[in-house]
């Protein structure tokens, strides 16, 4: 709104007293985000366009060229195709399972609390130290889950160790991490959902747990599917710690994964140009995916 | 003709916690009838229970004569209006408003969008139905609003669907849960003759909940007033008001609330207040008795006479048509309240003491466990007419 007859207000005295003040308490802030957020970013950009590596004298500049070259590294293009393939395994998976099991658990008044913290445990507990048990879950020979196929009569497979079956015992294991915290969310969204939208679909003339599920539960759950759906590819974009720790990008690069790759050559090859050139096109998918979901998605999900 | 709507001896606890006890409507066919009742009474569960959303413990539900209870409420044909409007806020009013009528009328297939209508009779059904949202739309004058959806329109508006929602397919009762209570004062008033028009039109029977007694008292038929899980009284709106069968219906309805002094019956059945005699006519033993008088049925005067309390005034309250005056008994310090004429307010504006007095007639006598008790004969009628 405008003030009547606008003639715009000249800063008094006073108002510059108050704009002196805001600056200087804007400004610790401002300076710890420019020296900690804006300038390494910067730095990073600026690298990924150069040659440069750790312990090596000078750089060339290579421009453009640097992508270039990185969209014909086939080890980049594993990796991207690598990650691709695993965030498109866990992301439904564990989308679906999660709203399944929620409105499993909702629809139980009974027990809520426990198998809550059951699917949550997962989230709560360290990546690092869980990848050791599933080390051991999937060990080929005494592994239990091998021992559980043996004991049907079903042939063993090789969990971690042949190159066709790592991506996806990896994607399990993220699938097991992401339920947990999918399942929270979900049940959240579900007990925000207005209880007389429910009864109203039942005097309307709604009436199997279908139809109400795609009348009431599946479009008022919008936001918190569209904010699941981009937690959970936007994580399973970011899959390291299961990698270094069990598979280590093996077997024959099988599950070389991106940010595995940026690990590997900034901080074992000390390619730090290539490895920024990786990172900053890392961080391009995943504001792709933010941009997805605030621009396009968020518009079809929140009615009001 | 049988009753419309029946609910028999129904009964329903939460827990330990029992918030129904042993309540029976019966409305009749295009009957209006406003459940009213403070907060936390009750008169949403037994909305629920009529509608088929929750199971009373015990009672029998009836509607057009068939016995509902253990019919869900998807089959039983009552239509409810909430107080949230639990719009289906994803969808456009005209799909709000259709969406009873697809769930009736079409298949599971006929549903699906677009090629649900690839056969003939099923763009017949669906055409059929837009033209049955159209007329219910022009009814409720919301034919612009057809394609907004629920969140870019007023409360008001919103309500108006909701009733929309509810009415369009015509179904045997309607069920409406404070659908006002949202709205803001002025507003309220004018959606009350809508509603009431609205159900004249349809002839529909209607059970409406509400805690506002005017809204009951200005639309239903008959009024059941509810009070702790019990129905204490369902009459005409002026039985209600003027004969209540109760002290808490004579407490809960009527703004500002009625007089209640402390009174005695004695022996031969008369009847004393603060040691001044009334009147006579009861039954029974000598016994604590408590008199209602209306604030309009309490007499001020100037002057003091046989029967009259001496008052303090303590205060005017101006309210336009009438003016409400709030005294003390000088005698025992209880507050009361009287509804002057601005006429005759103005005599006794600067007053400190005043008389009050009451026409016998106007009294009404309840016992100490709130149960009214009436004169075999009033005696400014003469009771010895009656004796004859
Ligand atoms: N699902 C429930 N579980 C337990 N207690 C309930 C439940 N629903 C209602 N109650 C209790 O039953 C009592 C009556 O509730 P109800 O909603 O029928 O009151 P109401 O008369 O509609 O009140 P209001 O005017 O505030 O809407 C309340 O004390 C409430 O706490
Ligand atoms: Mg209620």
């Amino acid at each position: 709104m405008q003030p009547e007859g606008g003639k715009p207000r000249r800063l008094t005295r006073f108002d510059h007293r108050e704009v002196r003040a805001a600056l200087l308490l804007c400004a610790p802030t401002a300076v710890l985000m420019l020296a900690l957020l804006v300038l390494p970013t910067l730095a990073v950009l600026g690298l990924s366009f150069t040659d440069a590596e750790l312990g090596v004298p000078g750089f060339q500049f290579l421009g453009l060229g640097a992508y270039a070259d990185l969209f014909t590294d086939r080890a980049f293009l594993r990796a991207f195709r690598n990650t691709a393939i695993y965030v498109a395994l866990v992301a439904p998976a564990s989308v679906v399972i999660g709203l399944v099991l929620a409105l499993l658990i909702e629809a139980e008044v009974k027990g809520r609390a426990f198998f809550r913290s059951v699917y949550f445990l997962p989230v709560v507990s360290l990546t690092v130290a869980m990848a050791s048990v599933w080390q051991y879950l999937m060990h080929p020979s005494f592994g239990p889950m091998n021992l559980v196929l043996q004991r049907f009569g079903l042939p063993s497979i090789n969990w971690l160790g042949s190159s066709d079956n790592v991506l996806t015992s990896l994607a399990l294991i993220g699938i097991w991490q992401a339920l947990g915290f999918n399942l929270v969310l979900f049940l959240a969204g579900l007990t925000a959902i207005n209880r007389d939208l429910y009864a109203a679909a039942e005097m309307d003339g709604v009436r199997s747990a279908w139809s109400r599920f795609w009348t009431v539960t599946w479009p008022m759950l919008g936001p918190t599917t569209l904010f699941v759906v981009t937690i959970t590819m936007i994580n399973a974009v970011k899959v390291f710690e299961t990698v270094a720790t069990l598979t280590q990008g093996g077997p024959s690069k099988a599950s070389e994964v991106l940010l595995y790759t940026i690990y590997k050559e900034g901080f074992v090859y000390l390619h730090i140009g290539v490895a920024s050139a990786m990172a900053v096109v890392f961080v391009a998918v995943l504001l792709v995916l933010l941009l997805v979901q605030t621009k396009v998605l968020e518009k079809q999900v929140h009615y009001a | 003709m049988a009753p419309a709507l029946v609910l028999k001896h129904v009964s329903k606890a939460f827990g330990t916690q029992s918030v129904l006890r042993d309540v029976s409507i019966e409305a009749d066919a295009g009957e209006f009838i406003a459940l009213v009742g403070p907060s936390g009474c009750g008169k949403s569960t037994l909305l629920r229970i009529a509608a088929g959303l929750e199971r009373a413990d015990a009672g029998e539900v009836s509607l057009a004569g068939v016995n509902v209870t253990d019919t869900r409420a998807a089959d039983r044909d009552m239509a409810m209006v909430f107080q949230s409007y639990a719009l289906y806020p994803h969808l456009t009013v005209r799909q709000n408003i259709a969406l009873p009528l697809a769930m009736r009328r079409l298949s599971g297939f006929e549903r699906l969008p677009m090629i649900g209508r690839i056969t003939p009779s099923a763009r017949a059904k669906h055409a059929s139905i837009m033209a049955d949202v159209e007329r219910t739309a022009e009814a409720l004058r919301i034919t612009e609003l057809l394609n907004r959806k629920p969140g870019e329109m007023s409360g008001g508006q919103r309500q108006r669907v909701a009733l929309g929602r509810a009415i369009v397919r015509r179904p045997k009762a309607f069920l409406m849960d404070e659908p006002l209570s949202n709205l803001d004062a002025a507003l309220r008033v004018h959606m009350r003759a809508e509603i009431v028009s609205l159900h004249r039109a349809a002839g529909v029977v209607t059970l409406y909940v509400t805690h506002d007694q005017e809204e009951a008292l200005g639309m239903a038929d008959r009024v059941a007033v509810m009070i702790g899980g019990r129905i204490l009284q369902i009459a005409s709106p002026e039985v209600i008001y003027t004969d209540p069968e109760h002290i808490d219906v004579a407490s809960f309805i009527g703004s500002p609330k009625i007089n209640l002094l402390p009174g005695k019956i004695v022996h031969g059945g008369r009847l004393f207040q603060a040691g001044r005699y009334l009147f006579s006519g009861f039954s029974g033993p000598e016994r604590d008795v408590t008199i209602g008088i209306r604030p309009e049925h309490l007499f001020l005067s100037t002057e003091a006479h046989e029967d009259s309390i001496p008052l303090f005034l303590q205060r005017l309250e101006f309210l336009g048509s009438e003016v409400i005056a709030h005294l003390k008994n000088q005698n025992d310090g209880r507050a009361l309240i009287a509804r002057l004429e601005p006429d005759h307010a103005s005599d006794v504006a600067g007053l400190k003491q005043l008389f009050a007095s009451a026409t016998d007639h106007e009294l009404m006598v309840f016992e100490t466990d709130g149960s009214r008790v009436r004169a075999a004969a009033s005696v400014a009628d003469g009771a010895a007419s009656y004796a004859a």
